[in-house]
């Protein structure tokens, strides 16, 4: 079980990581200033195990990878949202960061709330009810599943 | 059946015949690299376990977004870039030439139906000479120097034809804001963009690299024009018929077909602070400004200033106003020196500044406060973008923009 983290449609990467805090040198010093502009408390209430719940079009903006590592290093489970923006769901699922589409679930939660995922199921449960979530391309899946493109390259060697 | 631009680039890379949804892996013509990021790539490259790069050639290191530093922790990505170059073997490094999107075709790193990744999402604007080219992060491009391969999803393909004379004071930022405002800011998102029709054709390469460059506003892998004339001359070769064949075939595919008329267009600005949220600047005539910034990889090519200058040839700017100008590259610098556009500009009442990325990532060059407005002609008004949250960034045509300067407020470029 994890609790929500609920944001609206269009978070860009400026809102997730802005870019002054870029030029740290380690995703550590960085993810203190998560989502800053959204919810400046965010990095300090989140706990490992929760997750963030989107509407449409979440990580939009620029390529930059420190937006999904900031979130992986706070210990957000999964990025659940109706949809992604392409660089940054490339970069989560290359960084074995859990993004997942489920097209009902925005509307039918809140921050707060406690929610349990099965990634194999591809399903979540929240307040009671199921909803089902659009499962990865077994090619992403397989890199997730070996916990990212570095894991999966050192594999194939 | 016939294909779309980008299936036939796909195909040409592959060998094979593809179709939009297939996972393919492409051999990469090139890459490019820049100093936010190469600090990250560099380090994900050792940790991967590589000891050399697939081909030195075929990667390109650009300092643009530091240059020159603004803070001393900025010089250390420049020690570990030039570490990086040293000890690979590279060659291709630019320490201080202009904006990496910018010196990735004007110096000829890019050519029509090439693959091409880079460290950052405007490297959508390389389709302006047919090139499929992508945004990625840095784990991923650190896989690319090791492999020289990548796994892309074939995308779907939306055309957009534009047809008809422009109207004098409409220039191709306002076509793509349009599109954008149309679309919507995830419109695009997994798919490619393909233009065509008789106003674009008559567009130069300039203008086309414009609307390329702001695609990725609509969430598009990328933007594709087809190699012409225009194209040969700007690449300095001779087309083959395998370029000039990369157009859209009648019969090819479509998921969504945009026809525009270009009479039909006029000014408009993207307001704060999504790039979709476009309104003609008629509509928002009469806003105070504080800023004008006129130059990025959107709209800082020597057309660009010379129709700014055009505006403000003999003119001055209002007096509270600050006009800053940025060259996107040297070359682009020194040729409106010679032409004599930087001296309009700055008779005007201009800052011109050394060619990088500027103001346009906020980090030097005329940051701005809470309650500020600037016009500017970049591509991204987020919040945050050029200084605190509470800056109102509008986004405009280099005419556009130039007209506001001079009017202290917004105005409708005549």
């Amino acid at each position: 079980m994890g609790k929500i983290f609920k944001f609206q449609q269009d978070v860009d990467t400026d809102q997730i990581i802005a870019s002054q805090y870029l030029l740290f040198p380690t995703i550590d010093e960085m993810k203190i200033y998560t989502f800053e502009s959204l919810d400046p408390e965010f990095a300090k209430n989140v706990k490992p195990g929760d997750f963030v719940v989107a509407s449409e079009n979440f990580g939009c903006g620029s390529s930059r990878e420190q937006a999904p590592s900031v979130l992986k290093a706070l210990g957000v489970k999964a990025v659940i949202a109706k949809s992604f923006a392409r660089i940054f769901y490339r970069n989560a699922i290359n960084i074995g960061l859990p993004v997942i589409i489920c097209k009902d679930l925005h509307e039918n939660v809140n921050s707060g709330d406690e929610m349990e995922l099965s990634m194999e199921e591809g399903i979540v449960k929240v307040n009671g009810k199921e909803y089902e979530c659009t499962k990865l391309p077994a090619y992403m899946q397989g890199i997730l599943d070996q916990g990212g493109l570095i894991a999966s390259l050192n594999k194939e060697d | 059946m016939g294909s779309t631009i980008i299936e036939k680039i796909v195909r040409n890379n592959t060998g094979k015949e593809v179709k939009p949804g297939d996972i393919v892996t492409v051999n990469v013509d090139r890459v490019m690299i820049h100093d936010i990021f190469i600090p990250f790539v560099a380090s994900k490259f050792e940790e991967m376990g590589f000891t050399k790069l697939w081909d030195p050639d075929k990667v390109v290191l650009i300092y643009d977004h530091l240059v020159p530093a603004s803070q001393v922790d900025d010089t250390r990505h420049f020690k570990v870039g030039n570490e990086f170059v040293e000890k690979y073997g590279m060659k291709n490094i630019h320490r201080a030439d202009g904006i990496c999107h910018q010196l990735m075709t004007e110096a000829g790193y890019v050519k029509p139906g090439n693959i091409v990744f880079g460290t950052d999402s405007h490297t959508t604007t390389y389709g302006c000479v047919g090139a499929f080219s992508s945004g990625i992060g840095y784990t991923e491009m650190a896989s690319i120097l090791g492999t020289g391969t990548m796994w892309i999803r074939v995308p779907e393909t939306i055309r957009v034809n534009i047809t008809g004379k422009l109207p004098k004071n409409v220039m191709a930022k306002d076509i793509i804001l349009k599109i954008i405002g149309d679309l919507g800011a995830d419109g695009a998102t997994y798919k490619a963009l393909e233009f065509a029709g008789d106003t674009v054709e008559n567009m130069s390469v300039a203008s086309r690299m414009s609307m390329s460059n702001m695609a990725i506003e609509a969430g598009a892998k990328c933007a594709l024009f087809t190699p012409d004339e225009k194209t040969a001359q700007y690449c300095e070769m001779e087309l083959t018929d395998r370029e000039r064949d990369l157009v859209g075939d009648k019969d090819a595919v479509y998921c969504q077909v945009l026809n525009y008329k270009a009479e039909d267009f006029v000014p408009v600005m993207a307001c704060p602070s999504n790039v979709d949220n476009v309104k003609p600047v008629a509509a928002l005539e009469g806003k105070k400004i504080d800023q004008v910034f006129i130059g990025s990889c959107t709209n800082g090519r020597l057309e660009d200033l010379m129709a700014a200058a055009e505006v403000l040839k003999d003119k001055q700017i209002a007096p509270f106003v600050k006009l800053i100008v940025t060259p996107a590259s040297r070359k682009i610098y020194l040729e409106a020196m010679k032409n004599g556009t930087i001296a309009t500009l700055a008779a005007s009442g201009a800052i011109i500044t050394h060619p990088s990325c500027g103001l346009c990532c906020g980090r030097t060059g005329g940051i701005l406060t809470d309650g500020e407005v600037v016009v500017a002609t970049n591509n991204r008004n987020f919040l945050g973008r050029m200084g605190t949250s509470k800056v109102e960034i509008f986004l405009a045509s280099p005419k556009s923009a130039a007209a506001c300067a001079v009017a202290g407020k917004i105005v409708v470029p005549k």
